[in-house]
């Protein structure tokens, strides 16, 4: 099976069935990709399929076809991606980081297809984003932030 | 997890005296014994904490863990304070175990907890700075010969000013190790600080925004194989059968370990491990709990609570004063909880060679150390802990279960191992926040409360985890909140009774004072409404001998707009405010939080308001981050979560039914800090403390029910209930 990962191409021998994430972690070795819930509960796996946030703890690799895959280890090639990564650091939105490449790929395809989000806008993007240090409050001034640069 | 007042103390001498001792005696500490997969590196170490080479990098080796609250970030900027170096110059590694440098002036053991780490080394780590500063620029005048006075330090460099001359520290590094170090070296006046009190950009933050950092979870090794594994779902149940049969057919599985009380896969992949865990047939031997449910756990506990107590806390005559006059009294229950952080548990174990090492982040080093030589039978000194960022503590990774576990499976695995729990093994086997029973009785004259006694029961962590901190029958976290009130009430009974269940116990984010100030903040507010009083006035009323605390509270009522009614909401039309105070782990804090509550009883958190006394800070934006994160950790503990059993098993399982706050159901959070020269508080859990009874008082003044067993129970405040 070929996979296109953040601009390159993997060859996998893998079951259709097996979930992204774990072709990601255990099999190409790109690790930034969490797992936090296995039920798409949470958000920490997410990954971007041509720019679209999905859960990859639910996503069959034998469905992704030719879509271009970024994980966070990518997507700060990207512009909406850069952005937010400066933002998160500008306001030291994380702690202990576990959930945060999943939070940072879901603002970074909420900016890129709506590059100035309400509040509203960001609550819809971001609530299947789980984090248990609490740093909703800086994600959202983050997105913010970010919006504005 | 505060100790006793008398605990503490002794505590910080016999911790104080063996950093002392690390300190002061330049110990070469030959790095291979420090960290036994390091190479040793070049350049001079100049006392536990701090190592300098001679290309100048410099080296900080961290004694309190990073899990999310910054601990790296506050200890390096306490270093670097009085080193003298800047922070990007700087590499952080965590301390490898070693009780005899690293144990907690606190918290006695090696362990990161407790909200201490800030109190407990802030001092001796500028110590070590200043010491191993003042070493470098007598080395650089021995080189000169000229007035050690005469130089300053700036950013690594030492500068003799008359001259001109500087030089790096790095060149000086092994003259400068070689003398003996000085005593009662000054620390910097704080009016000169560049980094401590500043809000200084994390130095973890970096690589975790990019998916560089490398989490226990995310340690990959040259043939590691992964694994994931079930206990018994009944606590305390044996394996009785296991058929591998059809497991063993799926792609990718190699082995199939049974050990008495679990079952795990090993595969080339975790989802392969996963398919084959589903694939086995087990049939489980339950035991003795299997008829364990919730109902029986509030009940015994509930019996239990009936006394008597020991005596943790006396003043005046309480019992005698409680006889008559006008009386009030209530219970409070607090249900076990879960820690769930983001990163489950997972340990990478390789057993090689009569010894064994271990990828893993922990709190607790030396226990998750002793913890896989018991396990194998071998000398501690034979396993090698290798330390890593920590997806989420809360307690959790005080506890070295996990450990424990993947060292059992992987000594019959050859090779590296990785074992994952599935998030369902996360929560239904470890160790619970405890149940806690808390009685509060009082009397009220002339608006004060003249006489209390408040009796906490619940199953004793510290018994387990750090006997000498359970004293006389006391569990001195347990109580913590009681015995240390902010009010003056004059005549006051704290009692604590041990009531153990099947159910183990464990540290959780905010400890003791969860459940203690909880109930005592509880407990005021409904003595002040059935008395017509108003709840900040009655507070004061009893505060007059406390300035920090009255400091708090009324900041948060000024900011908050206390005595205007909570905003209306689309969440639900009845609407409430309501306060909590708080003083624990050294630090003063105080919370208002507006609720709406709709017709079906779902409570909405609108906005909170938190004032904070924390003493000093060393990092005011940390600071805010912590009292930000803690308050929405009590959000999620107030409103939804519990852990409860049905025949003996664990009844939730993921993020579905152990809900976690989401962004969308998240208040305004303002945090508002006292500027303070009092000695560091804590900061890490007293904002989930102080804004659980905050929140109960606001569906109080919204609802007209005072709800006593938590979490909020929607259906006894729904419309009409």
């Amino acid at each position: 099976m070929d996979l296109k990962i953040n601009g390159a191409d993997h060859q996998v021998d893998v079951p259709d069935n097996m979930p992204l994430l774990w072709v990601v972690r255990d099999v190409i070795g790109l690790t930034g990709t969490k797992f936090g819930c296995g039920i798409a509960q949470c958000g920490a796996c997410t990954v971007h399929l041509d720019g679209v946030a999905v859960r990859s703890c639910q996503l069959p690799v034998g469905a992704v076809g030719g879509r271009a895959i970024t994980t966070i280890e990518g997507v700060g090639a990207t512009p909406a991606g850069a952005k937010i990564q400066k933002a998160w650091l500008d306001l030291e939105v994380i702690q202990c980081g576990y959930c945060q490449p999943g939070q940072v790929m879901s603002a970074a395809a909420l900016l890129a297809a709506n590059p100035q989000p309400d509040d509203e806008a960001i609550d819809a993007a971001m609530a299947g984003n789980l984090c248990r240090c609490g740093t909703y409050v800086r994600i959202r001034e983050g997105i913010k932030h970010a919006a504005r640069a | 997890m505060p100790l006793a007042p008398d605990l503490s103390r002794r505590a910080i001498l016999q911790g104080g005296g063996a950093l002392v001792a690390g300190l002061l005696v330049a110990i070469e500490l030959p790095w291979a014994a420090a960290r036994a997969d390091e190479p040793e590196p070049t350049g001079k170490r100049f006392n536990a904490f701090i190592h300098v080479a001679p290309d100048n990098t410099v080296t900080f080796t961290l004694p309190a863990v990073e899990m999310g609250q910054g601990a790296f970030t506050s200890q390096t900027q306490c270093l670097a304070e009085e080193l003298d170096v800047a922070l990007d110059k700087v590499m952080t590694v965590p301390a490898p175990p070693d009780q005899a440098n690293y144990g907690s002036p606190a918290l006695i053991v090696q362990a990161t907890g407790g909200s201490t780490t800030t109190m407990a080394w802030s001092g001796p780590l500028r110590k070590a700075g200043a010491t191993a500063r003042a070493m470098l620029v007598a080395a650089a005048a021995a080189r000169w010969q000229v007035d050690p006075a005469s130089l300053t330090t700036e950013n690594g460099v030492i500068t003799h000013a008359p001259s001109g001359r500087t030089i790096a520290y790095g060149a000086v590094a092994d003259a400068a190790s070689r003398l003996t170090p000085p005593k009662d070296v000054p620390l910097k006046d704080p009016a000169h600080f560049r980094l401590i009190g500043k809000p200084v950009h994390r130095i973890d933050t970096p690589d975790k925004v990019t998916g560089k950092t490398v989490y226990g979870i995310d340690v990959m090794l040259p043939g590691m194989k992964f694994a994931t594994l079930m206990a018994s779902p009944v606590l305390g149940g044996k394996v009785g059968s296991v058929d591998q049969a059809q497991a063993m057919t799926v792609p990718g599985v190699r082995q199939v370990v049974v050990l008495d009380d679990l079952v795990a896969v090993v595969a080339d992949n975790t989802w392969a491990a996963m398919q084959g865990l589903n694939a086995l047939a087990i049939e489980w031997a339950p035991g003795s709990n299997a008829g364990l449910d919730q109902a029986q756990l509030w009940a015994g506990l509930e019996k239990a609570a009936q006394g008597p107590g020991v005596t943790a806390k006396k003043e005046g005559d309480a019992p005698a004063k409680l006889k008559d006059g006008t009386l009030f009294e209530q219970s409070y229950e607090l249900p076990y909880l879960a820690h769930a952080p983001m990163e489950m548990t997972n340990c990478v174990v390789h057993v090689h060679d009569g010894g064994c090492e271990v990828w893993t982040g922990t709190q607790v080093p030396g226990f998750a150390q002793a913890g896989a030589a018991k396990a194998l039978g071998i000398p501690p000194e034979k396993v090698t802990i290798h330390n890593h960022m920590i997806g989420g503590g809360f307690g959790r990774r005080l506890e070295v279960d996990g450990v424990v576990k993947a060292t059992r499976i992987a000594a019959h695995v050859d090779g590296p191992l990785k074992v994952i729990w599935s998030r369902e093994e996360d929560i239904r086997q470890q160790l619970y926040r405890p149940l806690y029973n808390e009685h509060l009785k009082a009397r009220v004259e002339n608006g004060r409360i003249t006489a209390l006694h408040h009796r906490v029961t619940g199953g004793s962590v510290m018994a387990r985890w750090l006997p000498v901190a359970f004293t006389n029958g006391v569990d001195s976290d347990a109580v913590e909140g009681a015995v240390d009130v902010p009010y003056a009430i004059g005549n006051r009974l704290v009692e604590y009774i041990r009531h153990e269940s099947a159910v183990p116990v464990a540290f959780w984010r905010g400890v003791g004072p969860n459940g203690s100030i909880f109930s005592v903040e509880c407990f005021i507010d409904l003595i002040a409404r059935k008395t017509g009083s108003d709840p900040l006035d009655f507070r004061r009323a009893h505060l007059e001998k406390n300035p920090r605390a009255l400091g708090v509270l009324n900041l948060v009522a000024e900011k908050a707009g206390w005595g205007t009614p909570a905003p209306p909401s689309p969440h639900g039309a009845r609407r409430g405010r309501g306060i909590a105070l708080m003083n624990a782990f050294g630090s003063f804090l105080a919370a208002i939080a507006d609720v709406a509550v709709n017709d079906t009883g779902d409570v909405r958190v609108t906005r909170l308001v938190i004032a904070a006394d924390v003493g000093q800070v060393v990092n005011p934006d940390t600071l805010e981050a912590q009292i930000q994160g803690g308050a929405t950790f009590g959000l999620s503990t107030v409103l939804f979560d519990k852990i409860t059993f049905a025949g003996g098993k664990v009844e939730q399982g993921n993020f579905n039914d152990y809900r976690i706050l989401r962004i969308d159901e998240m208040p305004v959070i303002e945090a508002h800090v006292v500027p303070s020269k009092e000695n560091m508080g804590g900061i890490g859990e007293p904002g989930t403390v102080v804004t659980q009874p905050a929140v109960a008082n606001a569906v109080y003044a919204a609802t007209g029910v005072q709800l006593t067993r938590m979490p909020i129970d929607r259906a006894l405040i729904a419309k009409g209930a």
